[in-house]
């Protein structure tokens, strides 16, 4: 078993960060940036979850193998996430007919 | 291997089966042999719940007019005949029974690496089921087994709150199946069992596996985002609430279209096992068949969209869809070509198992090849929603899946329980299994191409003899699962008691006694060799 536990500080350190986080999540939705609002709220979710996978989760210190399934977990999100959008984005490049 | 193998005399020696009796030596075992005869025991009633209405649904079809049920009775029967078929029937049948039974034998351990977490697996898949069941008697649902929104999530006024939790809790099982073959295979396989030298059935459930544990949980999301816009109103698939319909096809075929594979590859794995033995000879390709199981694996995942051509889809995601559609077909032929090679100069024997292999291959690929025209954008508007899309899917589940796992039941049951089944019925009833599920389901194509469509319970009178066909097929195809089924259990008390390898097959499996011992291998197994080594078999026939 992989037992490599980080110190107790490490881990208040990163819940800090996290709450932060969370406090800056808010604090942005109060401004209008338009479609980048959701980039930005999304930046800060992922940024959150990495914390969470690398700290909370010990994928730092995991073997190889950890980390490898980690990574294919990633990538099928990737594909779902990028192969769906590819419908979204390109479903009104073909203009519709407007109706009688 | 110079030592002659005798076989141990059966009654005599304790096995996984005498070694302890009663209800809960059963029911709280962690021994992955016995967990694989409760999932035995369990999708068999299931299959035969999905056949019963898969009785009604074809009596409702030999005549046009809508006589023998209801528009809304006959929506549920083929929702249930669905549900109960590919969730709790097809995508267990071959990984839970057999890869359970066999994958820590052919890699030479004791056991999979998380026993309990096995036993867990069964009894999850008990309470979706029995939520499932529920769902049935409580009225049933008619939403399809697929759960289109909106009308799942805000019309149908059915058990689909009950058949989706049913469905969700029993993802889970799946997952941890998947997740304990994973962990097995890369963790537990005998010395000098390098990856390359694995048998081909371990590759086919590793890939299944890695689909099972990534795809199962979005169908999961997506059931759960129908339950919560049911409920609560939240607008995620209804476009009158803001959501869009064509979101939940996405997510739901993200996993569903995989889950095809779920169903084949196992069955794949159990052909080339099957096909090597019975040809004596080493498996043509061994490297190519291997990857392509892992290639279907993944492509599986990039060709969803093939199912929403007409959905209203973008026509440009289409063609992406439509172009990876026709790249699966390549690891397919991959192994299609590679098993016919291996038959050929083999001296083969006509054996049951072969005969189901031997369907599998010609099935399977008229099944992949109809698959083809569907994947094609054109000629997809014009064949979607018909009978082509029932036959095609049939040739793959039925045609596919079904043969490999009664070709591998076949092959392993005197391992599994160290009796021989009779050879002459066994022979017969796969040959009226082949004959009665051609006559079911090949008109069912012409009926498609001439536009009829599916989930229809009533059609125009220039159907009808097509359509007598296929129920007269039908009755053919259920004579063919009931013989098995009697002379498979007959033979458990009266069958001649097997030898410890019947078939002279290489594999782990094979070098111990039938049944196995409690756990399997007194004295690790150290691997030497390459698997398919039939060149010096007849020192191994005991
Ligand atoms: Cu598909």
């Amino acid at each position: 078993m992989v037992t490599h536990i980080e110190p107790k500080r490490v881990y208040l350190a990163v819940f800090a960060a996290l709450m932060v986080l969370t406090v800056l999540t808010v604090w942005v939705s109060y401004f209008d940036m338009g479609d980048l609002s959701i980039v930005v709220a999304l930046a800060i979710a992922v940024t959150k979850a990495t914390l969470v996978v690398l700290f909370f989760m010990h994928a730092r210190h995991s073997p190889r193998l950890t980390k490898f399934v980690i990574a294919a977990g990633f990538c099928w999100l990737v594909i779902l996430i990028g192969l769906t959008l590819s419908d979204y984005f390109t479903r009104t490049w073909l203009p519709l007919p407007q109706g009688w | 291997m110079s030592t002659v193998l005798t076989a141990p005399p059966v009654e005599t020696k304790t096995n996984y089966l005498n070694e302890s009796y009663g209800i809960k030596s059963w029911l709280l075992t962690k021994d992955h042999k016995r967990i694989a005869l409760l999932y035995l025991a369990a999708i068999t009633f299931f299959f035969a719940v999905g056949g019963f209405f898969a009785v009604l649904i074809r009596l409702e079809l030999i005549t046009p007019a809508g006589d023998l049920m209801q528009p809304e009775t006959y929506n549920k029967a083929f929702t249930m005949h669905g549900v109960m078929m590919i969730f709790f029937f097809l995508i267990p049948a071959v990984p839970a029974v057999l890869g359970n039974f066999l994958v820590p034998m052919m890699i030479g351990a004791r056991d999979l690496a998380f026993p309990r977490i096995n036993l867990l697996s069964w009894y999850i898949y008990m309470v979706g089921g029995v939520f499932t069941l529920y769902a049935m008697v409580a009225g049933g649902v008619d939403t399809g087994w697929t759960f289109y929104t909106p009308y799942s999530s805000t019309y149908s006024n059915t058990q689909v709150m009950a058949t989706a939790i049913g469905i969700f809790i029993l993802g889970f099982s799946s997952i941890l199946t998947g997740l304990n073959f994973i962990v097995t295979i890369h963790k537990m396989r005998a010395p000098g069992l390098t990856w390359f030298r694995l048998p081909l059935f371990i590759w086919a459930h590793y890939a299944t596996s890695v689909i099972q544990i990534l795809g199962t949980p979005v169908v999961a999301i997506a059931i759960v985002l129908v339950g919560l816009e049911r409920a609560f109103r939240i607008g995620i698939f209804d476009p009158k609430l803001g959501g869009d319909p064509i979101l939940f096809q996405h997510l739901f075929w993200f996993y569903s279209h995989p889950a095809v594979y779920i169903m084949i590859l196992p069955s794949m794995g159990v052909i080339s096992e099957l096909v090597t033995c019975f040809s004596r000879k080493k498996i043509f390709g061994y490297g190519f068949v291997a990857m392509s199981s892992v290639a279907i694996a993944v492509l599986g995942f990039l060709v969803w969209g093939h199912h929403m051509f007409v959905s209203g889809q973008s026509v440009y995601a289409g063609m992406v869809f439509s172009i990876l559609s026709y790249l699966v077909a390549i690891p397919s032929a991959i192994k299609v070509f590679n098993w016919t090679a291996t038959l050929y100069r083999g001296s083969i024997s006509y054996q049951t198992p072969l005969l189901y292999a031997l369907g599998f291959i010609g099935l399977f690929t008229i099944g992949g090849l109809t698959g083809l025209f569907l994947a094609n954008l054109a000629v997809d508007v014009h064949l979607h929603d018909t009978y082509f899309v029932v036959g095609h899917f049939h040739y793959i589940m039925v045609g596919g899946a079904i043969m490999g796992y009664l070709g591998g039941l076949h092959f392993w049951w005197p391992k599994i329980t160290g009796r021989l089944y009779p050879e002459g019925w066994a022979r017969l009833s796969a040959l009226v299994l082949f004959v009665g599920f051609n006559l079911t389901f090949f008109p069912q194509f012409i009926l498609g191409y001439l536009g009829m469509p599916r989930r229809y319970h009533a059609y125009p009178e220039e159907f009808q003899v097509l359509n007598v066909m296929s129920s007269a097929g039908a009755s053919i195809l259920a004579v063919g699962y009931i013989i098995p089924m009697i002379y498979l259990i007959w033979s458990m008390r009266y069958g001649k008691p097997a030898p410890a390898n019947p078939w002279g097959a290489t594999g782990l499996e094979w070098q111990i006694p039938s049944p196995p011992p409690s756990y399997n291998f007194e004295k690790t197994p150290v691997v030497t060799e390459e698997p398919y080594v039939y060149s010096h078999e007849e020192a191994q026939v005991v």
